[in-house]
This record gives C-alpha cells, structure tokens and sequence, in this order.
C-alpha cells in the first residue's frame, strides 16, 4: 500500500514538473514568436504628422526598451512567482485584472461549446454505428461536412441575425471534428471479431455498443477529448470576436493586432497549461497506472 | 378660482417638467467604437476611439463648429490673439465646475498647457503647437483670465484649442474630472465604454435646462463593420459615424432616411513610391520609382472615375492633390486630377526609355517593369482599389503584384526597414489648417513618407516645398499662407511623389429615433452636437 | 448504395474536368473586370453574376476551384502524413519518447503560429507569383496542422501495440521499422482518413483567413476561401443568393470525395 502510495506520489511529482517546464517553455517561445515577428514595437501613431522628431523618436524608445528577450522573460517569471502578471501594453490595465473579467466568459463559451460539440458529435457516431444503415451514416457524414465547410465568420454572422447565442457556434465548429474521428474509430471497432462474436451470440445492439465497442476506442477518445479542449479553445478567438463576446478569445485577438507582448505571453501560458491539463487528464484517465509511471 | 390659477399654472409646470425630464431620464445614446481607446488621458490622445472619449468628456475653451467651421466660445467667453500670432488671451467663464465639483479657473488652464506643453510627454496635440523650442509662459489675471505666450508665433493658433480638454490642477481624480457634457462612469477594457450626464455641465439650452439631453452614451467596442450594420438595423445603436460607400448603398436601399452623404470629405487615397536611397531595392527600381515621368505615367494610367465609380459607389471623386475640395479655402481651384490617358502614359515613359516588348514594358535594360504595392489587409476597399489598378497598369505592360500586410508589419516596412516598392493607404485628416501637415512635407521629417529623414532635400521641388512650408508657418497672413500653399499643391500635383487617387464622401447612418442630428464632413460627423441631440419626439433632423 | 457513390464519383469528375479546362469552359479571364457591370446579379452574359469589380463569378468559380481543389489536399495529406510518422513512432515507442513528443506536441497545440506566419511572409520575397504564394500558405498550413491528430494517433498506436495482432507479429519475430510500417500504421487509417477529411475544408477556409497577414491567394487569382470571403456580409444572405453557389460546391466535392472514397466493407 505504502509503495503504491509513495510510487503515485512520485508519479505525480514527475508529471507536474514535466508540466511546469513544458509551461515555461511555452511561455517562452510564445514570446519569441511575437518578439521576432515583423511589426513589434512599431506603434500606429508614428504616422500621425502631428509628431514633431523628437516626439517620434521618444515613441520608438519607449517600445525599444524590452529589446533583451530573455531579459524580459526572465523579469516576468519573477513577477509571476509574486503574482503579478504585468500591465497590458495595449489596453493598459494589469492583466490580472483582464484575465479575472473575461476568463470565466471563454470558460463558459468552452464548456458549453465542448458540450453540443460532444453530445451532437458521439450521438451522431454512435448513431451511424448502431444503426448499421448506410443511409443514417451518409445523413451524418454529409451534416458534418456542411457544418466543415461554412466559414466561422459566417456561422457566426448567422447566429448574430438570428440573435442566437454565439456560444453556440463553437460547439458547431468544434463538432464536425469530433464526428469524423469517433464515426472512424467506433466504426473500426465495431468491425473487429469479438463484437462479430457478442452479436452471434444473441447480444442487444446498446449492450454490444456500450460492452463491447465504446471500451475498445476509448483511449482515442479520450485523448480525442483532451485535443478537443484546445481545438476549442482555438476557434473561441474568432467566435468570441465576431459575436462580441468579452472573453480571452478577444483579448488575445486585440493583442496579437497591437503585439502585446505581456498579454501575449500570458495568454500562451494559459492555453498551455489547459491543452496539458486537459490531454494529461485524458492520458490518466485512458490507463490509471500512467499516474505512476515515469 | 383667480387664487387657484398661479398655482395650478405652477403645477401644471411643475408636472410638464417632470414629464419631459422623465421622457429623457434614462436615455441613452449607442455607438460603436472600432477599437478600445489606447488612452483616456486628453493629452495623449492619437487614436479615433480615444479622441471620441475626449470629444464626449473634454471641456475646451473654444469649440470648432462642425457645421459652420467657425470657433465659437465655450469655456472662454472671448479670446484674442495677438498681431504676430504668439501669444492668446482668454476670458474665462465664470462659476463652472469640474464634474467632481472642483470649482474652474485660470490655473487650470495653465496646469492643462504646462502639461500638454511638457518636451517629455511628447502629446501629438502639443506638438501641434510647438513651432520652435522653448517653454510657454503662461499669466493669469485673477480666476477667469489667461494669457499664453509661446516662444514663437504658431499657424492657426486660436484653431488648435479646439483639441485641447482642460484638465483640473486640484482635482483628486486628476483626467477624470473633466468639463463636457459627460464623464467615463464604467470602463470595461476591449468591451464596452459607459458615459453617463455631467452632473456640472455648465452649458444649458434656451429654455435653461442643463445639457446635455441625453443622460448617457454607451460605447461598444465593435471591430467588425457588418455586425455594426446589423446593430443598427436592429436599433441596437443609433448611428454609425462613418459609413463604408457599400454600407451607404445598401442602408440607402433598405431605409432611406437613415443614410446621410455629407458631400466630399477631408480623407484621401493615395499612393506613392519607396524613394529611400538606402532601401533594399534594386538600383534600377530605385532609379523607376524616383523619376517623374515613371510616376506620372503611372498616375495617367490609373483610372480615377472608375475607382471612384465602382469601389466606392459613386460616392468618391478623383482626387488632386494633399488638400480636399471640401477645404474651399485652401484647396487650389485650379488644378484638375490628371486624366486617365494610357498613350500619354506610354509616352512619359518612353521619354525615360522605357518600350513594350511582347505586351510587357521593359526599362532601357530589359528589366520588365513589375514591382509591387503594400495594403493593409482587411481593409477590402483598398484590397479592391489596387486590384483595379492592378489591371488598369496591365494596360501599359506593367505587372502589378499586390501584397497585403497586417498594419503593424506595414507600419515597420515604410517606418523603419523600408523594403518595401510601392504603398497605398488613405490619409485621414481632421485639421482643415494644412499647417498640420508640416511634418509629412519637410523633406527632414520622419512622417515624408516617400523619403523620410533627408539631411539636405534630395531634389530641388523638395526644397522649393520645404521653403514654402516654412514661409505658410511664419506668418498670419491668410493670403499669403494661401497662396503658398497654392504652390506647394501646384508642385506635388507635377511631382507626384504622392499619387492622389479619390476623396471619399463622409458619409454615415442614423437612427430615425435620433433627433437634432446634422452630420457635417468633419469629425465628428454625427455626434459634434451631442448635448443637444435627443432621442424621441424633440427636436428636427437635418439633411 | 452503390448508385449514391457512382453519382459522386461523377460529379468529382464533372468537376475536374470542368476546373482543369477553365482555360476553355470559363466565358471569361478570372482577371477580367466588366466595370460597367459590378455586383451584377446572373444573366446569360455572367451565370453567377459579377463580383463588386465586375469579374465573371463562375469563371472565377472555376479557376478558384482549380487552386483549392490541387492545393488543400495536397496539404491535407502532408499534415496526416505528418501526424502518422510523428504520433505513430511516438505511441510505438512509448516510454520516455512518447512522454516528450506528447509534450511537444501540446505546446505545438499552443503556441500563436499566427507570428510565425507573419515572420514567414516577411521573408518571401514581395514580388512573388500568386500561385507561388498559395503554394507555400497550403504547405505552411500543413506543416502546422498536424498536432491535434498526431495526439489521437499516438493513443490509437499506443493501444495498438497492446493488442493480438502486435503480440503475435512481434512473435513471430517482426520488429521495429517493418513491425510499424506494415503493421501499426495500416490499422491508424481510420484515424488518418478522418484528419484527412477535415483538413481539406478547414485548410481552405484558413487560406483565406491568411490573406490578412499577406499570405493566402494575391489577387487577382480566385479561390474557394476568397469567394466565401464574400459571406461576411449579413447582407448578401437575401439580396445575392448566388453568392453560396460556392459554398454549395464545396460542400458538395468534400461530400462526394468522402463518398466515392469510403470502405463498403464497413457496411458488410
């Protein structure tokens, strides 16, 4: 008993230092990229001819003087561990703050998301599996391509005329994904002999779909499930931007157009720690004795 | 009965008032914002949305009629400037408050120009009036006069306090006790911007009722233009300051009364070439984009009308020159926008020996003329106009590749690193005075675009305009400000170092519900007037 | 079923033709403006209409078509060809290989490619082709797509090498390179075929979408992301209907490609 516990302790361990390095790692090539991109630093109101030379130049050195990039990480690791995530550049308010107001807003339009892309999409794989009806499955398929094929902003635009809720639109981006994968992977395990076997036998479609189908594809499903939460958390930006819904999504769009460096980088860390929180859950969760494990 | 009348008079009143206040209390003027204010400090002000915050929220001592384009008092009863234009003197109003209740006087306005004034907090607005260095000297003759002495006379300066929100020296709430018709009460960072009445407003209507009539403004930040469309279809705001020319078309089409066009506005679309020496470009692009007759060939071989016709509806014209029509004073009459002549074209350029060879043009060296022209992408109008002129220079053999850039990484290409050939983007111009521009046309400025930073002008037609430049901002003189201007405008028209290609209509749409509304071609198109605009049965609506 | 993929498998073939002939079928060059026509609604001159230049809309339609439909599943299959070499040896290796490559692979899920892509069009030259442009913005989008299967991949190839056919091939002295590539990667199909499936579409709706960072399809070359581009505009839902004719066909050729390439064994 006590080795097992000392062993999960360990494991555990293991797995939240693997996390804290993959974060900081995370964290740091996100800025890299925003900091080596064309157009940081640069400032609109460089071109208003308002600015005498001086004025100009003054505005180029205020942007100029996070030029050290491991010298600002550095500097922001430290203010993290105080808790301190730094002041937006671009909207000027410390990122805390911001987070605090719109995180919980993405984490609704996620989880609901998540929810209808989930529901809609095992339903409709488990349908075109039971059903064993060719049509049903071709009826599901060509639903899932529809859905593929409208562009986000559209969907979106859609949702805004018929004054429905926009957190709703995730959930139809998310779930033509989700479809395929399941459809293909409880297809493949509905074709495999022993569920031949279960049905010679006698066995009812529900009871061979849920004893004999669903525990065979479930590792890929819940992985699936875990790439599923960023996958969410992808399309939120542009869902979240055009039905004007105050969340991270937003955020992170307004701040990728002004190079907002801090915001940048704390958003990155926290998409981050969610797609590692979320894919290790499913990894634990697919094989237990993982926790253990080196 | 002769007892009871006064007071049923004075109740009846009374209930009048109260019914009328009741039938605005509680209202509450929409719009949308295209961006979160970068700043709600009136002295740093240099985006839209900030400067919409400040218009809304910022008391100033003279305010530029819109309509009229005439300075009329407000937080200065009268001013006067002096003969050889360095120095203004203002009498103050009396008895008005800061929106906190910190009682206005002199000192705040000579806390505001110190500030605004300071070398180290480079505002665009002060830089505006900074002619030369040196500091201003600022005397105040008891609470409600002021006279302002700068170290050298500034162009146009009574105009320029038109943009300057006097801020309280008191005041604990320091930017945020403000003097106009209302205050920021809720600040929701990227979301939404709530003003709500100015409990001290000194401004009152005819009838003394305390402006403004609406009790307050609620400003959403809305990015994208359709969904602003939709919301005001809905009646979910009640205007949109400036309308895209489709946005116009298909509102005219859908509710007539709703769309306004203001007539030509101040903006322009231009292009003009990379004529840096030190740009990464091939020597024999650099020689191209820096001959005249290349650029003119170029600018007679774009077909204004149509672009005026086709990408904005009719509701553009073929540009001239830096200076709009709309600007009759300083607008030069007398120059046309060239023709769209391709023959003519061909001809210019093979005075620079330049010669089609199987359908492509081909310089003297057999480099086939092809270059390219950076956009902000997003922006479909202008995505639309270079793929027009796109096509109208395949007329002439040339090869058009159009490139369209997030604004940042444009921004770095024709600032810092300038690799780029060609450029197309609009300027938006709020000063009437072409004095403000002083710093896109001195050849050693770092806003003259095609060829920033010159230590000496590079040409002779850049330094004839860099000494025209400096004579219009030395003296006071309109006529002879104009007529230097005048030539200024008759140069660029023959260099082309800008290719003006339309001056867009200043167009926008407006609730039916939205009353005392009349949009101008300035900015603020809509809401200049905004204490008095009212919403329901009061009031007219202006075409 | 049969006849439902027949039709499909026709239509694909109606519609190759038709694209790779534009050259022939289009009633006018993609590039041509009718300027006295724009936003001209169908008539017998234009089938589709006119664009907001007065371009022909089915002879753009046509060479659209042509770009996205070489190019999206061109990428589409590099970025399942990568998520099967990436998450298949990962979840063949297991152990401390597999552990890295999942956390590389979460950050890749993480990261704001959106900078890289800027980075990467500040490299290109700005002088380069249209079609050279898309070519390198799909394969870009390949090489970035990948991440979310190569996760469901490397769980599929983790369980795989658990099972029978593994523990008898290894049996019979099958082992590394051969032992995956014959016998894991071919049971990852149902995997790779769904990644396949989805990439198209959404890779040509992001083509478009780059055109914001320079990237994407330059004018004047059409494509199937530019034309639904045009949707954004809650207008055109009623007043221009034809506007979804390519969305329809979209629609349509990633339907009918999923149908005219499905397993009837499945069915069995």
């Amino acid at each position: 008993m006590q080795t097992r516990l000392s062993s999960l302790v360990r494991g555990v361990s293991k797995h939240a230092a693997r996390l804290l390095i993959v974060l900081g790692l995370g964290g740091f090539l996100g800025a890299t990229l925003v900091r080596l991109a064309p157009g940081y630093g640069v400032d609109e109101e460089e071109l208003d001819s308002r600015l005498n030379q001086e004025s100009i130049q003054a505005l180029r050195q205020s942007h100029a003087r996070e030029d050290s990039l491991p010298g600002f990480y550095v500097r922001y690791l430290i203010q993290l561990m105080k808790g301190d995530l730094g002041d937006s550049q671009t909207l000027h308010q410390p990122v805390r703050q911001l987070l605090a107001e719109r995180f919980p807003e993405t984490l609704k339009s996620v989880g609901i998301g998540l929810a209808l892309a989930w529901t809609a999409g095992l339903t409709l794989a488990m349908a075109a599996v039971m059903a064993r009806a060719r049509a049903v499955d071709l009826a599901a398929c060509l639903l899932a391509s529809v859905l593929l094929c409208i562009p986000a902003a559209v969907m979106a635009l859609l949702f805004v005329i018929a004054q429905a809720p926009g957190r709703l639109v995730l959930g139809l981006i998310v779930f033509p994904k989700i479809f395929h994968y399941s459809r293909n992977l409880l297809l493949r395990s509905a074709s495999l002999p022993h569920v031949l076997t279960a049905r010679a036998k006698g066995l009812g479609g529900f009871r061979v779909f849920l004893w004999h189908v669903l525990p065979v594809a479930a590792p890929q499903l819940l992985a699936l499930a875990g790439v599923s939460a960023s996958l969410a958390f992808a399309a939120a930006i542009p869902v979240e931007v055009l039905c004007d819904l105050p969340g991270i999504g937003q955020l992170a769009w307004q701040a990728a157009l002004g190079r907002d460096l801090v915001l940048l980088v704390n958003l990155t860390m926290i998409v981050t720690l969610i797609t590692l929180l979320a894919n290790s859950a499913a990894d634990l969760a697919a094989n237990p004795r993982r926790a253990g494990e080196a | 009965m002769k007892k009871g009348l006064p007071l049923f008079v004075f109740l009846l009143s009374v209930t009048l008032s109260v019914v009328t206040a009741k039938a605005q209390s509680g209202s509450q003027l929409r719009f949308c914002l295209g961006a979160a204010p970068k700043t709600l400090n009136p002295l740093l002000v240099d985006d839209e949305a900030s400067d919409t915050v400040r218009y809304l929220t910022g008391g100033v001592l003279m305010r530029l009629n819109r309509m009229t384009q005439q300075l009329e008092p407000e937080l200065a009863t009268s001013w006067k400037v002096s003969r050889n234009g360095d120095s203004i003197s203002f009498t103050l109003r009396q008895n008005v408050r800061f929106s906190d209740g910190t009682p206005f006087s002199a000192e705040d306005v000579a806390y505001t120009m110190q500030r605004l004034m300071d070398p180290a907090l480079h505002s665009p607005t002060g830089d505006a009036f900074r002619s030369s260095e040196g500091k201003i000297v600022t005397q105040a003759g008891g609470k409600d006069q002021i006279t302002i002495v700068f170290p050298a006379p500034v162009v146009g300066l009574d105009k320029l306090f038109d943009q300057v929100a006097i801020m309280s020296a008191k005041s604990p709430q320091k930017e945020m006790a403000v003097l106009g018709p209302y205050y920021v009460a809720e600040n929701k960072a990227g979301s939404y911007l709530l003003l709500n009445r100015n409990p001290n407003y000194w401004k009152h209507d005819a009838g003394g009722r305390q402006l403004p009539y609406i009790d307050s403004v609620r400003l959403d930040i809305q990015q994208n233009r359709d969904i602003e469309m939709l919301r005001l279809a809905r009646g979910e705001i009640d205007f949109i300051n400036t309308l895209s020319a489709e946005n116009y078309d298909k509102l005219e089409a859908q509710a007539p009364k709703m769309a306004f066009d203001a007539g030509v506005g101040l903006d322009s679309e231009q292009i003009w070439f990379n004529q840096v020496p030190s740009s990464p470009l091939p020597a024999y692009k650099k020689a191209w984009f820096a001959s005249t007759n290349f650029r003119r060939a170029i600018s007679e071989s774009i077909n204004r009308e149509d672009l005026a016709r086709v990408v904005f509806r009719g509701h553009a014209r073929p540009a001239v020159s830096w200076v709009s029509p709309a600007n009759k004073f300083w607008f030069n009459t007398k120059l046309q926008p060239h023709p769209f002549d391709q023959k003519s074209a061909l001809k210019l350029l093979s005075q620079e020996g330049f010669q089609m060879r199987n359908g492509a043009l081909q310089d003297r060296d057999g480099h086939a003329v092809e270059f390219s022209v950076i956009t902000n992408a997003g922006n479909k109008v202008r995505e639309r106009m270079a793929a027009m002129i796109q096509q109208d220079l395949a007329g002439i053999g040339i090869r058009l590749n159009v490139v369209t850039l997030d604004f940042p990484s444009l921004i770095e290409r024709i600032t810092r690193s300038f690799n780029y050939e060609a450029c197309l983007l609009g300027f938006v111009n709020d000063d009437l005075d072409p004095n403000g521009q002083m710093n896109a046309w001195l050849s050693s400025a770092e806003n003259h675009a095609w060829n920033p930073n010159q230590k000496a002008p590079a040409t002779a037609w850049e330094a004839q305009i860099d000494a025209l430049m400096r004579t219009q901002a030395s003296t006071s003189d309109a006529k002879k400000r104009k007529q230097a201007i005048d030539k200024v405008q008759e140069i660029v028209w023959q260099q082309e170092p800008f290719i003006y290609l339309v001056n867009k209509d200043a167009m926008s749409g407006v609730s039916t519900a939205l009353r005392n509304v009349h949009p101008v071609v300035l900015r603020p198109q809509v809401y200049w007037n905004v204490e008095q605009l009212s919403i329901g049965a009061e009031g007219s609506r202006g075409r | 079923m049969k006849w439902v993929r027949l039709a499909a498998i026709l239509f694909l073939v109606v519609v190759s033709v038709a694209c790779l002939s534009a050259d022939f079928v289009a009633p006018a060059p993609y590039a041509r403006q009718f300027r006295e026509v724009p936003d001209a609604a169908p008539s017998s001159q234009h089938l589709l209409g006119t664009d907001d230049l007065g371009r022909d809309r089915f002879s753009r339609l046509l060479y659209g078509t042509r770009v996205s439909l070489l190019l999206a599943p061109a990428a589409a299959l590099l970025s399942s060809l990568l998520a099967a070499v990436i998450g298949g040896a990962a979840g063949f290796a297991g152990g401390w290989l597999e552990t890295s490559v999942m956390a590389a692979t979460d950050l890749f899920l993480s990261l704001p490619w959106l900078f890289l892509l800027i980075t990467v069009r500040a490299f290109l030259p700005l002088n380069v082709s249209p079609i050279a442009s898309v070519a390198i913005t799909f394969a870009l989008l390949g090489c970035l797509g990948w991440a979310a299967a190569a996760r469901v991949i490397c769980a599929d190839a983790r369980t795989l090498c658990g099972s029978d056919v593994i523990v008898l091939a290894r049996a019979c002295g099958i082992g590394g390179f051969r032992l995956l590539w014959r016998h894991v990667v071919p049971n990852l199909k149902p995997i790779l075929y769904a990644q396949f499936w989805i990439s198209i579409p959404v890779f040509i709706l992001t083509e478009a979408n780059l055109g914001i960072l320079g990237l994407g399809v330059a004018e004047p070359l059409p494509s199937w992301g530019g034309m639904l581009r045009e949707l954004e505009s809650f207008s055109s839902f009623s007043a221009q209907p034809w506007l979804f004719v390519p969305l329809i066909l979209l629609m349509v050729t990633v339907s009918c490609f999923h149908l005219a390439l499905q397993n009837e064994e499945v069915w069995a």
